[in-house]
């Protein structure tokens, strides 16, 4: 392998931390079957290591969902889903993280509602660059679709014509801008 | 440690007033069961006199339910589900929403009939309703099914399922109650 080829495999050396105000967290999930519903998190935080022994980890506060309903919203955080005062974070820890060129793939663990699953997350890889201040950024772009009732979330409602209110596939996305530490 | 029992039933011999009263009985050690004797003076819901005062007997129970660490609610079942006087009492302690109190309570539910099935439909109603506001049902249904044979002249639970049951009943939501003491 030439030195070209192995630096297309590696993440930059150095430890990037997302820069909240550009970064996304989000779920969309199949709502009444027909539709697709989002929501995201606004609170939360993402590092990468790059280098040799690559690592992606995320915690997400569990309280700041954001959704546009104030009953949504409590019931989101109530036992019946998030449970935020037992269970306040969900997080996700890297095992092994694999580049090809702008190709991301992680396998990991996700700890949702206190339960840990493994997961593979795939997206895109993009930068680095610099930003008009000199710092280093790097851009990811990542998706999974988990069984929320694999980790306990299995509240729900039947339709008349059949079929639930709520899909149990969701699908977890995160857009993240890193900024590199100095 | 106090469990708040609501009992969904008015009547001066409900079974399932009975059935909470051996609750106090029958509670772990350092577990104290309150009765919740105000059902019938609650006003039907109405947003407009949901303003600060609120009506003496809102205050009263939304009180008792904030103060205490776990409730148990016991209801008979009348045409397929639990009384609207129950209900009310849930739509006004489930106000102001999210925070309301009961927000995360631990609650444990049982339901005595005269009838062969326990109260299993007001129960899983109760669950149901519950959940959206906001709390935490814990345990299974406890149905008491032909609950006139199951409580003597004196209105005492004397069936030993049943005593042993509502034990379980009562320590489940004990454990449930100091884990969300532990995580508030």
């Amino acid at each position: 392998m030439s030195v070209a080829e192995k630096t297309e495999q590696l993440i930059p050396v150095g430890t990037f931390k997302s820069d909240p105000v550009h970064s996304t967290v989000a779920f969309a999930v199949k709502h009444h079957v027909v539709a697709t519903f989002r929501g995201k998190f606004a609170d939360f935080e993402a590092t990468l290591v790059g280098g040799e022994e690559p690592k992606l980890e995320g915690v997400v506060k569990a309280a700041s969902i954001v959704v546009e309903d104030e009953n949504l919203y409590g019931h989101l955080q109530s036992p019946d889903f998030f449970d935020v005062e037992r269970f306040p974070e969900l997080r996700f820890e890297s095992s092994t993280i694999r580049r090809d060129g702008d190709a991301f793939v992680a396998d990991a663990e996700l700890t949702v509602k206190g339960v840990t699953k493994p997961v593979s997350v795939t997206g895109t890889i993009a930068g680095l660059i610099t930003d008009p201040f000199g710092g280093q950024r790097l851009g990811l772009s990542l998706e999974t679709t988990i069984d929320r009732s694999a980790f306990g979330i299995e509240w729900n409602t039947p339709l008349p014509g059949g079929g639930f209110a709520v899909s149990n596939d969701v699908a977890l996305l995160a857009e993240l801008e890193l900024v590199k530490e100095q | 440690m106090r469990i708040l029992a609501l009992s969904g039933s008015l009547r001066r011999e409900s079974y399932n007033t009975r059935l909470l009263r051996a609750a106090s009985e029958l509670a772990p050690p350092g577990v104290e069961v309150e009765l919740y004797e105000g059902l019938a003076s609650l006003p039907p819901y109405d947003a407009d006199i949901d303003v600060d005062p609120v009506p003496a007997a809102v205050r009263d129970l939304r009180g008792r339910i904030a103060a205490a660490d776990g409730l148990l609610i016991s209801s008979p079942e009348y045409n397929g589900s639990f009384p609207g006087q129950l209900k009310n009492a849930i739509d006004w302690a489930s106000r102001p929403f999210p925070e309301s109190s009961l927000r995360n309570k631990p609650i444990a539910l049982a339901g005595a009939t005269p009838g062969a099935y326990g109260a299993m439909w007001a129960q899983t109603d109760l669950r149901r309703v519950l959940g959206i506001a906001g709390a935490r049902v814990v345990g299974e249904e406890l149905p008491v099914a032909h609950a006139p044979t199951r409580f003597d002249d004196e209105g005492r639970l004397i069936d030993p399922e049943v005593r042993a049951h509502l034990i379980e009943h009562l320590e489940l939501l004990a454990a449930e109650a100091r884990l969300s003491a532990v995580a508030a």
